[in-house]
């Protein structure tokens, strides 16, 4: 059968180039970056090339970047760390109520058992935040502001950059997770205008076990991670290097092939988007209609459950996924929809397509053949649907 | 410990909230940067600094100007002179 995998956000196949670079860092090259013979040096010399890599390609210096397990770990360095390290400048911190569970929850952690106080921002029905409403929110006892770039649920991109600069006029730290967005779209650290920013291994290509958190010079972090001087005195653990190298060597091809890929990634977003709106009745396309990733199309389809589309999907070798990886498995309506004011019924017919340059126009043709079919078969054991059409044939 | 008020550093390694022993390690390199004569600013929050940073100097021969008198609760600032 057929296999056509597009969930990209939820796990990504290694790189083949990406693969190749990590290769020697298992065996002949797996000495310890802290030591201080050849073996070592040799392998921490090579984890600041990395460092110079990845802070290229989002236009920052080399030590403004620390080196994480995960996006999930740098977004909680960037949250926990910046407040912790700035209890005497304030007690106030403002999230997008769109952000992804480890900036939502590294917020809240700081709520209970630190005496902070949260503003979860609400969104239009695109998934932006409005300048204004974060300008009235900020307060003097606000210290830390994180709204994400791009949405891996329903690909809206904020316009981080105005966000970033209410918040630098008030001088108030700024921070934008970033996963999802860079590879695809131009992110730099200088042009938005941002304190702190946060990477992701796999969306790049790169293994899992890899992310990475800019931070502008000058800025304290609390470490997260206690233990030695490894990413020097910022978060202790011995460096995960072979991933590291594959996250070295993915952004550097990012940023050698972003225009290409963005718009390859556009172009297949948008064959299926267009597709699915004119195969498919009953179906809302969610998030902004262009202000978007070029790899995400997502949608809300009338009448079915998200879970039930994905399991008839993947029996025709169609991996996608509804709402976002880790929320999809608890069956709760996903916050990031009701946020957009998606109503709950709408919002359980939700799935959500993510894809890389390995995707191609069949793959897509493949799925606009396939999923009128799966949503018409779920619809026809549907009573909400069936009640739906008796009421627009009555009218 | 001897006290100094207003010295101009002429740079700074911030080492607040930054493991053990990266108080030692980040101004040794930094200290290379500099010219004789030269102040080298360490702001730290460890209180182990206090001993280890004039221990150091004493050993490497340079010298230890002294804890800034400003009191701070959160970190404490020394400073170096880089005498060669």
């Amino acid at each position: 059968m057929k296999r056509v995998y597009l969930d990209h956000a939820a796990a990504t196949p290694v790189r083949r180039e990406v693969l190749e670079a990590m290769l020697p860092y298992f065996r002949e090259r797996f000495g310890n970056p802290s030591a201080v013979y050849d073996l070592g040096s040799e392998i921490k010399d090579a984890l600041e090339e990395q460092r110079e890599k990845v802070a290229r390609l989002i236009g920052a210096h080399r030590d403004e970047v620390v080196f994480t397990s995960s996006g999930a770990e740098a977004n909680n360095l960037a949250v926990k760390g910046v407040a912790l390290a700035n209890l005497k400048k304030g007690n106030h911190v403002i999230v997008s109520a769109i952000e992804h569970h480890s900036v939502l929850n590294a917020a809240r952690y700081l709520e209970k058992f630190h005496d902070f106080e949260v503003t979860f921002l609400p969104v239009d029905k695109y998934g932006l935040v409005d300048q204004e409403r974060l300008r009235r929110s900020l307060s003097p006892a606000t210290l830390l502001v994180s709204i994400q770039h791009g949405s891996n649920e329903v690909g809206t991109i904020q316009n981080i950059r105005e966000l970033a600069a209410v918040c630098r006029e008030q001088g108030v730290i700024f921070h934008t997770d970033a996963v999802a967005t860079a590879g695809q779209v131009p992110v730099d650290v200088q042009d938005l205008g941002v304190d702190l920013l946060t990477l992701n291994g796999p969306a790049l290509g790169a293994p899992k076990g890899v992310g990475a958190l800019y931070f502008r010079q000058k800025l304290r972090l609390v470490p997260q991670i206690h233990g030695g001087i490894q990413e020097n005195g910022r978060r202790g653990g011995t460096e995960n290097v072979p991933a590291i190298v594959g996250l070295g060597k993915a952004a550097d091809l990012a940023r050698e092939e972003l225009a290409a890929r963005a718009k390859y990634l556009s172009w297949l977003r948008d064959l299926l988007a267009a597709g699915v709106q004119e195969r498919v009745p009953g179906v809302v396309y969610t998030g902004h209609p262009a202000q978007r990733l070029p790899g995400l199309a997502s949608f809300c389809v009338e009448g079915i459950e998200g879970e039930a589309l994905l399991f008839m999907l993947s029996s025709q070798g169609i991996y996608a996924n509804t709402g976002s990886a880790c929320a999809s498995k608890a069956l709760k309506t996903s916050p990031v929809l009701g946020a957009l004011g998606i109503p709950s019924e709408l919002a359980q017919g939700s799935v959500v397509f993510t894809f890389n340059a390995e995707n191609s126009e069949e793959d897509i043709n493949y799925v606009l053949y396939h999923l009128p079919l799966a949503v018409g078969r779920l619809r026809s054991f549907s009573p909400v649907w069936r009640k739906r059409t008796a009421a627009a044939v009555g009218e | 410990m001897r006290f100094v008020t207003e010295l101009k550093a002429d740079a700074t390694a911030d080492l607040v909230y930054r493991v053990c022993p990266m108080h030692l390690l980040e101004p040794v390199d930094l200290i290379k940067d500099l010219k004789q004569g030269q102040v080298l600013e360490i702001l730290t929050d460890y209180d182990g600094a206090l001993e280890d940073i004039p221990a150091w100097c004493a050993k490497n021969g340079q010298e230890f100007l002294g804890v800034g008198e400003e009191e701070d609760e959160e970190y404490y600032k020394l400073y170096i002179r880089k005498l060669h």
